[in-house]
């Protein structure tokens, strides 16, 4: 019998850390060869690993939330035969597996004190003795509470239904104390919320990990980085939703439709050539940027998870059609979470619409390294003049942002102006 | 003129869930009306539960006396003659103890401050009845009706009740012992009663159109009953059908369809027909009151509200299980929340004895019923066989046993049940353990009285934990 220690092998290019999304075995569990044994998740994709031998697993660094350093010790196998360690030999961690939440530290020194302990053994966290806890009132659906007739008396009388008391004794039994707490807390009762509003105190404690951590971690770094400057200007798209209409009525019911945002896309590929400042790349620690000549275009979108930015990538080679075709392709992906690492990544400038919810106006956040981002705000019908007379047209507005460090204001707004004139006159959108 | 009484609650039926109703409501200061058109007590005291339990008595006693007087006696107890029986002798007695209860009943009644009315109701309205009483003619009008009328037994169509065709009421009440006792029917009235007539000296057949005797119970539980009637001579025709009854100037016979299809005589002095009870909903102007129904019950909620507001049903009338004590529990309920109070019918579980040879004790869910509900599941069985005190008054070789039904995750028992002598005084400790939410561990962590037959319970407990230590 020999122990293997498996490292977290290099997930993605040149990423040092991962995030363990989730084991799928625990300590105990016997493993064949190339069986998943863990999801962890580098920028924005997740990667299932499998194991690389077959054996029992005797020990696994890190919990699920907790960033594991590439190189460092992931799992340990018993395995048949001579493993990759020596018995007895001591692991060195390359890099310590690190508490969930706490930023990976360059210097040591100054880690020594702010770093807690490298964990010795999951099982002693924190985390783990709590959700080793037996659980409270885990009731299943439609399970009859477990209570005695005095108890069920009192809660019918108080108006409790018992399903939502948690009960602290055996087996999830509500005591009479149980139901006392209940009620004392605020939890509703019958007569109370016929009678008054009821107060709510309860808080929902919940760790951010995953995706949310890796939107709040760009986001914080977007903000704190950037210094922003947002600029609105209104757009009459009447001529392009005329055309937009046009162009869908001759399609059939199983080619794809146009929204607004293709014709938006190839806007951008027209006026970018003129304005390259905003179409780039700043590596402000590097204090260098890069301006693209493709257009790598990021396209925020919602998803079940969260919000994601998946890529557009060489939108000034695409039609406008492919554009759409595309779009629909990578934003799909992304929402299904089957969107890979590439397509999530290599923007160059972004576009953030939330359709009717659009608004009036917005401030977007810079996908950081980038430094420009346009949002299209909801097409609306409003009375404007136009010669002297009131007419009604399709007006929409863009509030986009940019990185004041690179973009001036004056460029910004001309490259805004450049758009509005492509826009307005649909025909030069197509016109080389 | 009609004499008119306006109550704020009337009780229609003093059975044991009229009664109770009408005792609580009473209790708690409710103007309160009882109607009664038989004895008070209804059919559990006057002719059911009380009086089959005294025949049951007595034929237990003769049947000790009978070993005894057997070649050789029973544990050193002999008897130099058989024992004698005057069945007439035995029915006073028996009504003796009915009687004794029935006073009592009025008793309570008149110290709970209610009116008895004794009389038959019939209803003009849901409010308002009309009584044919001793007295005279009596109006009853009340704000609250409850309805507690019971159940009668069902008769067979091609075997009506009549001559040698009786129901468990009149076999009750048999001045001379049949010799020969055809039961129709298997369920636990029939077999009840067919056993104590086998133990008083009767010839006992038993037909049954099932292919199982007490067949709401599992085989594993009914096994030692079938043993004993087996053992003891009883005939048993399992999935057959009572034809026709066939009389001649010197013999009565039941004819039956065996499960073979063959037709035969069964010669019999009386028929006893116990193929079930069915909700009493007609001859009382039901039809008047505008209450919906639920099959051939009276629907209503779990506070036993009908669909007329401020009509009240309980007790066989209502569903089953068709059992005294959940009648009363109901017209408990009934009462307290016609005086206000805040209250709802939600038993775990409601425990049923039946009183046969062994006697059965089941109470929630059977291993299928919790293995279909529950998923995973655990029982364990402890024989009466390894239990001090069955043994020491011969009550442990009978095959009985206890068994507890637990889910397997969190221990938490689901159904109890039991076979053996004496079993019955049992099922209150059972259906605690259920209301009171018990785990196996508490069954357990209980210390059980030694001698006692209760330590099966907690054997079987222990057994379902992997550890019983008489076992």
């Amino acid at each position: 019998m020999g122990r293997y220690v498996f490292k977290l092998p290099d997930v993605g290019e040149g990423t040092a850390e991962a995030e363990i999304a989730a084991w799928h075995v625990k300590v105990g569990d016997m493993v064949e060869e190339d069986q998943l044994i863990v999801d962890v998740m580098t920028d924005k994709a997740t990667v299932e690993l499998t194991s690389p031998v077959s054996g029992k697993v005797v020990a696994t660094h890190g919990e699920a939330g907790a960033m594991a350093a590439v190189g460092g010790p992931l799992i340990e196998f018993e395995v048949e035969g001579e493993g990759n360690v020596a018995d007895g030999e001591e692991l060195v961690a390359e890099a310590p597996v690190q508490e969930a939440g706490v930023a990976p530290e360059p210097e040591p020194e100054v880690a020594a004190k702010a770093k807690p302990e490298p964990k010795p053994e999951p099982a002693s966290s924190p985390k783990a003795v709590a959700a080793e806890r037996p659980a409270i009132a885990t009731r299943r659906p439609g399970d009859r509470p477990l209570a005695s007739p005095a108890v069920r008396r009192r809660a019918f009388e108080l108006g409790v239904p018992l399903q939502f008391v948690p009960g602290s004794g055996p087996g999830g039994r509500i005591t009479h104390a149980d139901l006392d707490a209940y009620v004392a807390s605020g939890g509703q009762t019958g007569a109370g919320a016929r009678a008054r509003y009821a107060e709510r105190s309860g808080v929902r404690e919940e760790k951010v990990i995953g995706l949310r951590r890796k939107i709040a971690e760009k986001m914080q770094q977007s903000k704190r980085n950037i210094p922003h400057f947002a600029y609105v200007e209104e757009v009459d798209v009447t001529e392009l939703e005329a055309l937009r209409q046009h162009l869908n009525a001759n399609r059939g019911d199983d080619q794809p439709k146009l929204t607004l945002l293709p014709f938006l896309m190839r806007a951008v590929v027209q006026a970018v050539p003129d304005f390259p400042q905003v179409n780039a790349i700043f590596d402000d620690e590097a204090g260098v940027v890069y301006y693209h000549e493709a257009l790598h275009i990021g396209i925020a979108t919602q998803t079940p998870n969260g919000l994601m930015v998946p890529v557009v990538r060489h939108a000034e080679a695409r039609d406008i059609w492919d554009c759409a075709a595309e779009l629909a392709r990578v934003s799909g992906a992304a929402r299904a979470g089957k969107a890979t690492r590439e397509e999530l990544t290599g923007s160059t400038i972004t576009i953030t619409s939330l359709g009717p919810l659009g608004g009036v106006a917005a401030t977007p956040v810079i996908n950081h390294p980038e430094v420009a981002i346009i949002g299209p705000n909801r097409i609306i019908e409003r009375p404007v003049v136009r010669d002297g007379q009131i007419t009604v047209r399709k007006m929409m507005n863009l509030s986009s942002s940019f990185d004041h460090r690179i973009v001036d204001g004056y460029d910004a707004a001309s490259f805004i102006q450049r758009l509005k004139g492509l826009l307005e006159h649909p025909a030069t959108i197509f016109m080389d | 003129m009609s004499n008119t009484i306006n109550t704020k609650v009337l009780v229609v039926g003093g059975g044991p869930g009229g009664y109770v109703a009408a005792i609580r409501a009473g209790q708690l200061g409710l103007d309160t009306v009882l109607v009664e058109g038989d004895r008070l007590g209804g059919t559990c005291l006057i002719r059911g539960c009380i009086p089959s339990k005294a025949l049951i008595h007595v034929a237990g006693e003769f049947e000790a006396m009978t070993a005894a007087a057997a070649k050789g006696g029973k544990h050193g107890v002999s008897l130099a003659a058989a024992p004698g029986l005057d069945m007439a002798k035995t029915v006073a007695w028996k009504e003796g103890v009915v009687d004794k209860l029935n006073r009592g009943v009025a008793t309570l009644l008149k110290k709970a401050k209610v009116k008895v009315i004794s009389g038959w109701a019939t209803f003009a309205d849901a409010k308002t009845c009309s009584v044919d009483g001793a007295d005279g003619p009596v109006t009853v009008k009340a704000e609250h009706v409850i309805l507690a009328n019971g159940s009668v037994p069902v008769e067979l169509p091609n075997l009506p009740f009549g001559g040698p065709v009786i129901s468990s009421t009149e076999a009750l009440s048999l001045n001379e012992l049949p010799k020969k006792l055809v039961v129709v029917g298997a369920g636990y009235i029939g077999l009840e009663l067919g056993i104590a007539f086998r133990k008083l000296g009767s010839k006992v057949t038993v037909v049954e159109a099932m292919d199982s005797i007490l067949p709401l119970y599992d085989k594993q539980l009914v096994a030692p009953v079938r043993n004993w009637l087996e053992g003891h001579g009883v005939t048993l025709h399992l999935g057959a059908k009572a034809k026709a009854l066939k009389q001649t100037a010197k013999k009565t016979a039941l004819v039956i369809e065996t499960e073979d299809g063959e037709t035969m005589d069964i010669p019999a002095d009386k028929i006893l027909v116990t193929v079930g009870r069915r909700p009493r909903t007609d001859g009382w102007g039901l039809e008047n009151m505008a209450v919906d129904m639920d099959g051939r019950f009276i629907k209503v909620d779990d506070q036993c509200r009908t669909s007329m507001k401020n009509v009240w049903a309980i007790g066989d009338l209502v569903g089953e299980p068709m059992l005294a004590h959940k009648a009363s529990a109901q017209g408990e309920m009934v009462a307290e929340i016609i005086a206000g109070k805040k209250r709802r019918f939600d038993p775990v579980a409601i425990a049923a004895v039946c009183f046969t040879e062994p006697e059965v004790v089941t109470v929630g869910l059977s291993p299928d019923e919790a293995g279909a509900v529950h998923g995973e599941i655990v029982t364990a069985l402890f024989p009466f066989q390894a239990n001090g005190r069955a043994l020491s008054m011969d009550a442990g070789d009978d095959g009985g046993f206890v068994r507890v039904v637990a889910r397997k995750s969190d221990h938490r028992v689901l159904g109890i049940q039991a076979v053996g002598r004496h079993v019955s005084e049992l099922s209150g400790e059972f259906a605690h353990a259920l209301e009171m939410g018990a785990l196996l561990e508490d069954i357990a962590g209980t210390i059980h009285v030694h001698p006692t037959l209760g330590e099966a319970f907690h054997e079987a407990a222990l057994k379902a934990l992997g550890h019983a230590i008489h076992i």
